[in-house]
């Protein structure tokens, strides 16, 4: 391993933490544990034994992924924590945050562990592990919640299910308040949306399958905040969906709830015309809405509502997904596209300044988990993402780094590209 | 392979697929082809020896993953009436549960060379998943709630033959139209011919966005019957009651049944049609099943016809693919 210091010389650092956007270079002491050492116009390169052009390219705070499933330990079949940490790496994250829903469950010290342990030996980006609410997330007992932060655990979550007792997410909200981390409620009512595959509307009526209804999604929005505003938790509200749904969380936020929500990359891209042809890469949970909500998650990503994007990665082998529609497992993966598809969706158009997508990409999510990351500031763990606003990525899923392929996004061109990733003063990705 | 009925229609008009996997996809002009290709072969049953060679040699599997007494045996009927060799594969969902996947089953079917899938599945777009894998052409025969296109087609070839027209009728469609393929097959044929049409049916049985597909929506029947041309009545599925769909088959026979007073608010020479099986007492009276204005074994023998057309027009494009 090369010690000494890193610089990334000539790039435009944009920082919002630290309200810096302009060129700028960034030193990163190798030998005091890869941490930020300054940040400043013109550092000179001979006091660096490894240098990084970043010329014509921004240079950001490590991008933070609260939301992906490594599937390890139990379906290494599908990913690994190496593998997902690799196209987390190939993506521009430096953290991620990884759901429990694994085999056996992460409601248990030594799923946390293993998950920590693994990590630290196999993957490139730190990884984070959120525990679960309830044993074996069946909704009826709470996990050993403080015991699970005490070794990393950074949330709590079901996801995937809905902890459908008001009683049981409002004890997760209470005794979480402990501990000062989020509770991450699926959010959907299973008694409207059981046996749902797509999203309810035009396009299900069409095509003649089940659809779930975006009031499924709101009514468990709205219990949510409200016991959110009844414990004094903190409610952190995954994938939202539907206007409405983000309309309550808006609301909830104007009133003082501690409320905070993440949007994925292909709710604000996709909508539920993209079923039609039953590919099922368009297969997931919450599922493609309107055109309406689609574009209400811009409006939400524009005006603040929404803290975080989340890619939702839910890596499945290739022969689950080649089955009848019905039978195809829910999710796609999302890490290696979801800084191109924001780049492409929210910066290019407009929509957004730099400023505001390095806050939706790090700062914003890295302030939920509250974990160190998403700033630039000496003394910071050294994680920077390297990214082009020019420069084009080509969807290419038989190049992906990930163990699986379930992308919708298959043959796209879109405007913007990850260049290289560093994790404490480590080069772990740069772009071929 | 014979080709004589095309040469005798000429080579312009043929289908622009192979596959027959919903109405959605034909123009009006594909529609017409078929319902006037089916004129002809309607003929060819009504002979002592009811068998034209067109289809010798083709191999055609009838793969049913449902239950179905009807339709199969139509398609089987219509297969052997064109000479090609049917074979029947009823995988029932069993195959599912063995662990074999649609693809598998697919690819196993394919190594065997058919011509043609006729395929009956539970699941929406298990055709078009199959047409992707599959070098032989695929005919829907029913896919979940989504399309039953050969139904809709015969349904429309029946109108034709009572009414002279689809333009223009007035068509009332009854019955559980969330779950009904034959009802999304019919809307998308019946916009394209210029029919007037309207479902009827409860309020928690109607799909949200049908009136984008050219319907109106009511739940009226004894308003929306009146002055009707075409009354068709749907099956409706008793184990919906109970679900939450419908209190009582009472209730919904009270509200929605077809009775001997309901048809007398429809134009004096309106046709009842209902795709079968008919649960007597439940959507249609007996007296009106068994009754004058019935046309639902006309239906039957019509859908023979229609399946002999699709099937000689999808093997044409088949053969003009070969050629080239």
């Amino acid at each position: 391993m090369s010690r000494g210091r890193l610089i990334l010389k000539g790039g435009r650092v944009v920082d919002p933490a630290n309200g810096i956007d302009g060129l700028r270079d960034v030193a990163i002491d190798r030998e005091a544990g890869g941490l930020i050492e300054r940040v400043e116009r013109a550092i000179r390169a001979v006091d660096a034994d490894e240098v990084i052009d970043c010329d014509g390219m921004v240079v950001a705070p490590g991008f933070v992924d609260m939301h992906v499933h490594l599937r390890e330990p139990g379906r290494e079949d599908k990913e690994t924590i190496e593998s997902g940490g690799q196209a987390a790496a190939a993506g521009g994250f430096t953290s991620v945050a990884c759901m429990p829903n694994t085999q056996p469950v992460n409601d248990d010290q030594s799923v946390t562990e293993f998950i920590t342990a693994q990590a630290r030996r196999k993957s490139p980006v730190r990884v984070h592990p959120i525990g679960a609410i309830t044993k074996g997330l069946k909704g009826e007992e709470l996990s050993e919640i403080g015991e699970l932060v005490r070794l990393g655990c950074v949330a709590i979550s079901d996801d995937g299910m809905p902890v459908s007792s008001g009683f049981m997410m409002r004890k997760a909200l209470e005794y979480s308040r402990m501990f000062g981390i989020p509770v991450i409620n699926h959010a959907q009512d299973v008694s409207l949306s059981a046996g749902g595959v797509m999203n309810e509307g035009y396009y299900s009526t069409v095509l003649g399958l089940k659809g779930m209804n975006a009031v499924a999604e709101e009514v468990m929005v709205f219990r949510d905040i409200l016991l959110a505003e009844q414990t004094g938790g903190r409610l952190h509200v995954p994938h939202v969906s539907s206007a409405r749904a983000l309309d309550l969380v808006r609301q909830g936020r104007a009133r003082g709830v501690k409320v905070t929500c993440e949007v994925t990359p292909h709710h604000f891209t996709l909508t539920d015309e993209a079923v039609c042809g039953y590919d099922t890469r368009t297969k997931m949970n919450p599922p493609l809405r309107s055109e309406a909500d689609r574009a209400a998650m811009i409006e939400g990503i524009k005006d603040g509502t929404v803290d975080a994007i989340a890619s939702d990665h839910a890596p499945h082998c290739q022969e689950e997904k080649e089955v009848e529609y019905d039978l195809a497992p829910f999710g796609v993966v999302g890490l290696e596209t979801s800084v191109a598809l924001g780049l492409d969706r929210l910066l290019a158009p407009g929509h957004i300044d730099l400023s505001r997508f390095v806050s939706l990409y790090s700062t914003g999510p890295a302030r939920i988990l509250r974990i160190e990351a998403g700033t630039l500031s000496p003394g910071a763990p050294g994680d920077v993402t390297v990214f082009s606003t020019s420069r084009v990525t080509k969807v290419a899923p038989e190049s992906f780094r990930s163990r699986s392929r379930n992308t919708p996004f298959e043959g796209w061109t879109l405007k913007g590209a990850v260049t290289r990733t560093v994790v404490g003063g480590r080069l772990v990705f740069t772009a071929g | 392979m014979t080709r004589s009925k095309s040469s005798r229609r000429g080579a312009e008009m043929q289908l622009h697929s192979r596959h027959l996997l919903g109405i959605e996809g034909l123009t009006p002009e594909e529609i017409n082809l078929i319902l006037d290709t089916a004129d002809s072969f309607a003929e060819i049953s009504q002979r002592e020896i009811k068998k034209v060679p067109t289809l010798r040699g083709q191999t055609v599997i009838n793969l049913f993953f449902e239950p179905s007494t009807r339709t199969r045996t139509s398609f089987e009927i219509a297969e052997k009436r064109l000479s090609a060799d049917s074979l029947n594969f009823s995988a029932g969902t069993s195959s599912v549960v063995k662990g074999e996947t649609l693809l598998d089953t697919a690819r196993n079917l394919e190594a065997m060379n058919p011509d043609f899938i006729v395929m009956r599945h539970a699941m929406p777009g298990a055709p078009h998943f199959l047409s992707r894998v599959c070098r032989s052409s695929i005919v829907n025969a029913g896919d979940g709630a989504h399309e039953h296109p050969t139904q809709a087609l015969l349904d429309a070839y029946t109108i034709r033959q009572k009414k002279g027209r689809i333009a223009g009728l007035k068509v009332v469609i009854v019955g559980d139209i969330l779950h009904s393929r034959v009802v999304r097959s019919n809307l998308f044929l019946l916009a394209k011919l210029g029919a007037d049409v309207t479902v009827v049916g409860p309020a928690t049985l109607m799909p949200p966005g049908i009136e984008r597909l050219g319907a109106r929506v009511s739940y009226d029947l004894d308003a929306a019957v009146e002055g009707a041309d075409v009354v068709m009545m749907l099956r409706i599925q008793l184990e919906r009651q109970g679900k939450g769909y419908f209190p009582s088959v009472r209730e919904y026979f009270s509200l929605f049944g077809l009775t001997e007073q309901r048809v007398k608010r429809a134009a004096s020479d309106v046709i009842i049609m209902h795709p079968g099986p008919i649960n007597r007492g439940v959507e249609i009276a007996s007296s009106v099943a068994d009754g004058p204005y019935s046309v639902i074994l006309n239906q039957v023998t019509n859908g023979i016809a229609v399946r002999m057309a699709v099937l000689y027009l999808l093997a044409g494009g088949g053969a003009s693919e070969e050629a080239a």
